[in-house]
């Protein structure tokens, strides 16, 4: 089972590059090994964020087509 | 009634008009808290839970005390007192939203991220001289988002000027640099506080205006300043990144505390008549403008603690071939000012003689010079 998030955003309707750059400050907020909940919509956001969570060091634990949008599961890696 | 003054905390000022103090006559903490209510209608659910008792998350300070170390909310006040009320954070980004966008490309390094931008908005520099090296410094650190930037020039803007002083406009000559910078800075970031001080740097002031900033950056043009700058900035243990420019020729180092001084560099101003002052010689414009920005990168490093810097190194840039020459300089342990026995222990005033040099300071000025540098045309 996934561990539930401690953080959740919306970012349907935030734009690249600033939903990643919400995406960062969350993480920032974050301890290692909590968990971020995104919402993103289709298409870029969908392609560009976990390739860009991944390269700051980030784990993606999942990633979920709910049809329309999709909620991805982050886990903070580091301090 | 005792007048006190109430701190608001960042998370509550859109609550009180972007207010961070708010001034408030009672007797009693309880007194305050229901005027500032009064003021403020939706700070009641920040402050009191249903039950009318102050939220646990949140401590209310008279002066340096919490209030339960003290009688409560009936802590009597008197004249002056200070009220803070201070909420538990995450300890996570305080950027409003837009300060995230504004400062979003930033955020996206990696290097930076929302820790850093806080960092550069708490960062205090300042610029010695708002003329060619010192306008495109400004201009970019405002940029930035560095939080205060002081800016020292006594001068007032001249249609000469305006081939390389990027701060300053058409319509501000014959006004105070300072103020025509001021007014620069506001527009391309209104979040930056400049403080400006519109005389020469001198002995007497140097160690007060200098003492509040984190880092200093010299874009001034004459040596004078150039030696009491480095003067002041050893003894107050200021990181300093030093630019000058000549005709197609710039310089830029960082004296870092411990790391040398602009005397280790040069022990001696030139002799008299061996160097032309600016204003005789002429710059290529756009050359403040390339070292200028140089400087306010390394200024971004430091403040940022990123790369490594000039410390330690002299980057001369020749504009007219393009090539950047880095070349290694060191601390001079006998250095009069930042050596082992240091013999200036206070600042002075560099008059006549480093503006008009002195005899045999020639021979003084090119010891410790790196070989190469002295070949190279100033």
């Amino acid at each position: 089972m996934l561990p539930a998030p401690s953080i959740s955003l919306d970012l349907r309707g935030t734009p690249c590059p600033m939903n990643f750059v919400r995406t960062k400050l969350a993480l920032e907020d974050l301890e290692a090994g909590q968990v971020l909940e995104l919402l993103l919509d289709p298409g870029d956001p969908v392609r560009n964020i976990p390739r860009s969570v991944k390269e700051e060091g980030h784990r993606v634990l999942s990633v979920e087509n709910l049809g329309g949008a999709f909620r991805l599961l982050i886990e903070k890696v580091g301090e | 009634m005792p007048s006190v003054s109430v701190y608001i905390p960042t998370p509550y000022r859109s609550l009180t008009g972007g207010r961070a103090n708010v001034v408030v006559d009672a007797h009693t903490v309880d007194e305050v808290l229901t005027k500032l209510i009064e003021l403020f209608p939706e700070l009641q659910e920040r402050i009191f839970n249903p039950q009318g008792d102050i939220h646990e998350h949140l401590n209310v300070f008279v002066n340096e005390e919490e209030i339960r170390s003290l009688q409560g909310k009936s802590t009597p006040l008197k004249e002056g007192d200070q009220v803070a009320i201070i909420p538990a954070m995450a300890g996570g980004s305080n950027l409003t939203p837009e300060q995230v966008e504004r400062y979003s490309r930033h955020i996206l390094l990696p290097e930076v991220g929302g820790k850093g931008q806080e960092k550069l908005l708490n960062s205090k520099v300042l610029i010695v001289g708002a003329g060619g090296l010192g306008s495109p410094a400004a201009l970019y650190l405002a940029a930035a988002g560095v939080g205060t930037l002081g800016l020292v020039d006594f001068d007032r803007v001249d249609l000469s000027n305006l081939q390389r002083q990027i701060l300053h406009h058409g319509h501000d000559v014959g006004r105070l640099k300072v103020d025509s910078a001021r007014e620069a800075l506001f527009d391309i970031n209104p979040e930056v506080k400049v403080v400006t001080y519109p005389f020469a740097l001198s002995a007497a002031n140097a160690l007060e205006v200098i003492q509040p900033y984190d880092l200093v950056i010299n874009g001034c043009d004459n040596f004078s300043t150039r030696y009491l700058l480095s003067d002041a900035c050893v003894l107050l243990q200021k990181p300093l990144v030093d630019g000058s420019i000549f005709r197609f020729e710039g310089q830029v180092t960082v004296f870092l505390p411990g790391q040398g001084c602009y005397r280790c560099l040069y022990p001696a101003p030139p002799p008299p008549g061996s160097v032309p002052s600016c204003a005789e010689a002429g710059v290529l414009g756009v050359l403040p403008g390339l070292i200028g920005v140089i400087q306010a990168t390394e200024a971004l490093k430091i403040l940022l603690d990123l790369g490594s810097s000039l410390a330690g190194k002299l980057l001369f840039v020749d504009a007219l071939t393009m090539t950047f020459r880095q070349f290694r300089i060191a601390r001079n342990p006998s250095c009069p000012a930042c050596g082992d026995n240091p013999e200036i222990k206070e600042l002075r005033d560099y008059g006549e003689e480093y503006c008009l040099g002195r005899p045999g300071a020639g021979e003084e000025g090119a010891r410790n010079l790196p070989e190469a540098f002295s070949q190279a045309s100033m």
